[in-house]
């Protein structure tokens, strides 16, 4: 049995300087994450390594669902540990690894060594070579193929011999935190949440808005979207979710402006409603998880005619992407489950029987002049009534 | 403010079912089973539950068992009896109208072999019995029929459908589901000829996942559950003793003062039917002359989604139920309403108000009044 990972992370490597900062915020994402297992863990880095030691009554699928859901981390390899001592004993060790994670084993394997220790008497190329010798006579059912091996057997020769094959993958990207932070606009459907994660994976820390219109939507579609924050805050770290009352916002321009153009303008306030807690928490983007073309209020058109009202960069990371692919990545996050519950139907009252899909801004602009002197007072209303939630993992 | 309408969902025990479950998880917690005095203790309620509820029902203690609610009556009358009845034929007939409790047991057993067959209801919910009458014959070896319709309120002819079923089908089991019925109307299923009988403790103001399912003596029904051999091996698991004891003392008070309560239950809905049709674009479902239960009003306010009015009602303290699915992506009807044959727009803008003794006039007349000034604000936004 292992004790120990080896911690494979891909981008943070070629950080030059910041390097350390980047490492430093692997290291600490990793311990916060384990802090809520049973299990004793010492997280180590040493020479653009990063291990995992786990003691006590730590769990192996625990620990590795725990460390995939760290960003940065790009693989997770579980490994064996034999001291370091002589070649004899090398051959020993390898032949217990094998018997541990492969027995009865026909694969094919390769063995590559890293002599770390340069005392360790033969070059890394000998080595090899004598340990696969030493596998070939313990396990006659393996073979030898160097070009395409079922198990490629890393053996890394250090103040501790090090040897692993196996590699679980990581969610990768970059650890929550060294990328400063970004306001979401959080809807109960599959592609906001996607849309946040996306942007967590390189490093962004969350904030999130949600629209609530009450009774149209019930308190129901607000649970959800809690849990759907609490999905993603399982990768991303605790989000800051802002609950906006926005009814009486709608009524105004429903009441005011033509039907047909109400969700491009309800968008548009829902944007400077999330513009305005974002400049406040000091975000320095928005999110959305709009993807062209998807509907009526996410042509290029609309696109244009919402953004126009932000300053802040408008993130949106699904933008190219398609809904089978969008709803892939839900699913990988378990945050799709959660996203199709039912809830969210009721306002669709505000949903004109045929929306524009080609809005011009002028147009929409001089219809949004006629809510001047009433909308203000809702607006702000709307932002000074705002419940904030943290949502936790 | 808090106006509860919303007691076929659920009500809230009564301060004596809520003593008895205390007193039976501090004090007499012992096992029934056990052959100590604390086993014989908790036996005592139990024995003292099957014979309130056999007294009610007018029927023998041995008929009684506890169950851990409507849901597993149902499952294990419609289960265990085609189980029981299988090598007499494989037709089993129900209503179109049935709480998926009792429809989805039934598909369950379609995908082993057995014949569902529906009968159909008229506009009002009302059973077809000239259609329940060709389809009987001596192949038929379970009915199960709903006593009141959860949704509208329709009342199915019990004893008319019994003797239907015991004149055609010599070896059927006739099944009804009394969970909206059971403390609203004096049953006896001996004299009406009812072979099974579910009721749900949690619709007469006692604890949630308890009930009862009478099984007329004789009537070899199949167990479903499996172990330790209680309750005659016919549904083994420790005794719930407080949710029994809990569920006793409900029946017991549902009973109490019996004709006096329904009475007022009746003017309830008398009172909130008129005030109802009153107001402008308001369909009531099954007045008139339809058989309907006292406890139910069911209905449509054309052009307002049932769940913002449920939830512009919430608001003000007044809880009530959407009465079908109000799903817009999926728009799939209830069962009751498929049934009917209701309009989509009557559909997706259905409530139901249900009634206990405890609701009052003034309440009705509350809610009447709030309804009266929300319906035209929620009217004035609709989708276009």
């Amino acid at each position: 049995m292992y004790h120990t990972f080896l911690i494979k992370y891909g981008e943070i490597g070629i950080k030059g300087k910041n390097r350390h900062v980047f490492e430093d915020a692997l290291a600490k994402q990793i311990r916060l994450k384990l802090s809520k297992l049973d299990g004793e863990y010492e997280i180590r880095h040493e020479r653009g390594r990063v291990y995992v030691e786990c003691s006590g009554e730590w769990d192996e699928g625990e620990t590795v669902d725990a460390l995939q859901h760290v960003f940065g981390i790009v693989g997770i390899c579980p490994v064996h540990t034999y001291p370091t001592e002589g070649p004899d004993e090398l051959k020993a060790a390898v032949v217990d690894y094998i018997a541990q994670e492969y027995p009865d084993s026909h694969a094919t394997f390769k063995v590559k060594v890293r002599r770390v220790d340069k005392e360790f008497p033969g070059t890394s190329m000998e080595i090899a070579a004598a340990l696969g010798e030493a596998i070939l006579q313990n396990f006659p059912n393996m073979k030898v193929d160097v070009h395409n091996p079922d198990i490629l057997l890393d053996i890394e020769i250090r103040d501790t011999v090090y040897v692993y094959s196996r590699i679980i993958p990581g969610p990768g990207g970059m650890p929550v935190g060294t990328n400063g932070s970004a306001m979401l606009c959080l809807s109960g459907g599959i592609d906001s949440p996607v849309a946040g994660w996306m942007i967590a994976k390189r490093g962004v820390v969350l904030d999130a808005v949600y629209f609530h219109a009450p009774p149209y939507t019930s308190d129901r579609a607000k649970e959800k979207v809690v849990d759907l924050a609490r999905q993603v805050a399982k990768y991303a770290g605790p989000i800051r979710l802002h609950i906006v009352n926005f009814t009486d916002v709608q009524l105004a321009i429903y009441d005011t402006c033509p039907h047909e153009e109400l969700t491009i303008i309800m968008r548009r306030y829902m944007m400077k409603i999330a513009e305005h807690f974002a400049v406040k928490n000091g975000n320095l983007g928005l999110i959305t998880g709009e993807s062209i073309g998807q509907v009526a209020s996410q042509t290029m058109q609309s696109l244009l005619t919402t953004n126009a009202v932000c300053t802040l960069p408008v993130y949106r990371p699904l933008i190219g992407m398609d809904k089978n692919e969008i709803v892939d990545i839900s699913l990988k996050i378990g945050t799709y489950e959660t996203s199709i519950l039912p809830y969210e139907d009721c306002c669709t009252i505000f949903v004109a029987k045929h929306p524009v899909t080609r809005p011009i801004l002028e147009v929409i602009e001089k219809s949004e002049a006629k809510l001047k002197g009433q909308i203000e007072e809702l607006v702000q209303t709307a932002i000074d009534t705002t419940e904030i939630i943290v949502a936790k993992p | 403010m808090e106006i509860y309408f919303d007691n076929s969902s659920t009500t809230r025990p009564s301060s004596a079912v809520c003593d008895i479950v205390l007193k039976t998880m501090t004090e007499d917690y012992g096992n029934p089973s056990s052959l100590h005095r604390k086993g014989v203790d908790a036996e005592h309620y139990i024995k003292d539950a099957r014979k309130i509820i056999a007294d009610i029902l007018k029927v023998q203690e041995q008929e009684v068992y506890f169950t851990s609610g409507g849901t597993e009556s149902n499952n294990w009358a419609l289960i265990g009896g085609a189980l029981s009845r299988r090598r007499s034929g494989n037709r089993i007939l129900t209503t179109s109208m049935e709480h998926p409790a009792v429809s989805e047991p039934l598909h369950m057993l379609e995908n082993f072999g057995f014949t569902v067959e529906k009968i159909p209801v008229d506009a009002k919910g009302m059973l077809q019995l000239d259609r329940l009458e060709a389809m009987l014959g001596d192949d038929v070896i379970l009915v199960s029929t709903m006593y009141v319709n959860n949704e509208i309120g329709a009342v199915v002819p019990v004893e008319k459908v019994a003797s239907m079923v015991h004149a055609h089908c010599p070896d059927a089991l006739y099944h009804v589901d009394a969970i909206q019925a059971f403390g609203k109307y004096r049953i006896y299923p001996k004299k009406t000829g009812i072979d099974m009988l579910s009721v749900s403790g949690h619709k007469l103001h006692g604890p949630k996942g308890t009930g009862f399912l009478y099984v007329r003596n004789g009537s070899r029904l199949q167990p479903i559950i499996y172990g330790g051999g209680q309750q005659k091996g016919m549904r083994s698991g420790t005794e719930n003793v407080p949710g029994i004891a809990g569920l006793s003392v409900a029946c017991r008070e549902a009973y109490e003062d019996f004709d006096a309560k329904m009475a007022h239950i009746q003017a309830l809905h008398d009172r909130m039917t008129e005030g109802l049709q009153k107001l402008d674009d308001v369909v009531v479902h099954g007045s008139g002359d339809a058989c309907m239960a006292p406890h139910i009003v069911h209905a449509a306010f054309v052009g307002v989604g049932s769940e913002v009015l449920l939830h512009s009602l919430e608001d003000r303290g007044i809880y009530i139920s959407a009465g079908s699915a109000c799903s817009t992506h999926k728009r799939s009807a209830s069962p009751t309403m498929t049934a009917i044959e209701a309009s989509p727009a009557e559909v997706s803008s259905s409530v139901r108000f249900s009634f206990c003794e405890t609701n009052t006039e003034e309440e009705v007349d509350t809610v009447l009044a709030v309804l009266a000034e929300l319906l035209p604000k929620l009217r004035r936004y609709r989708p276009r």
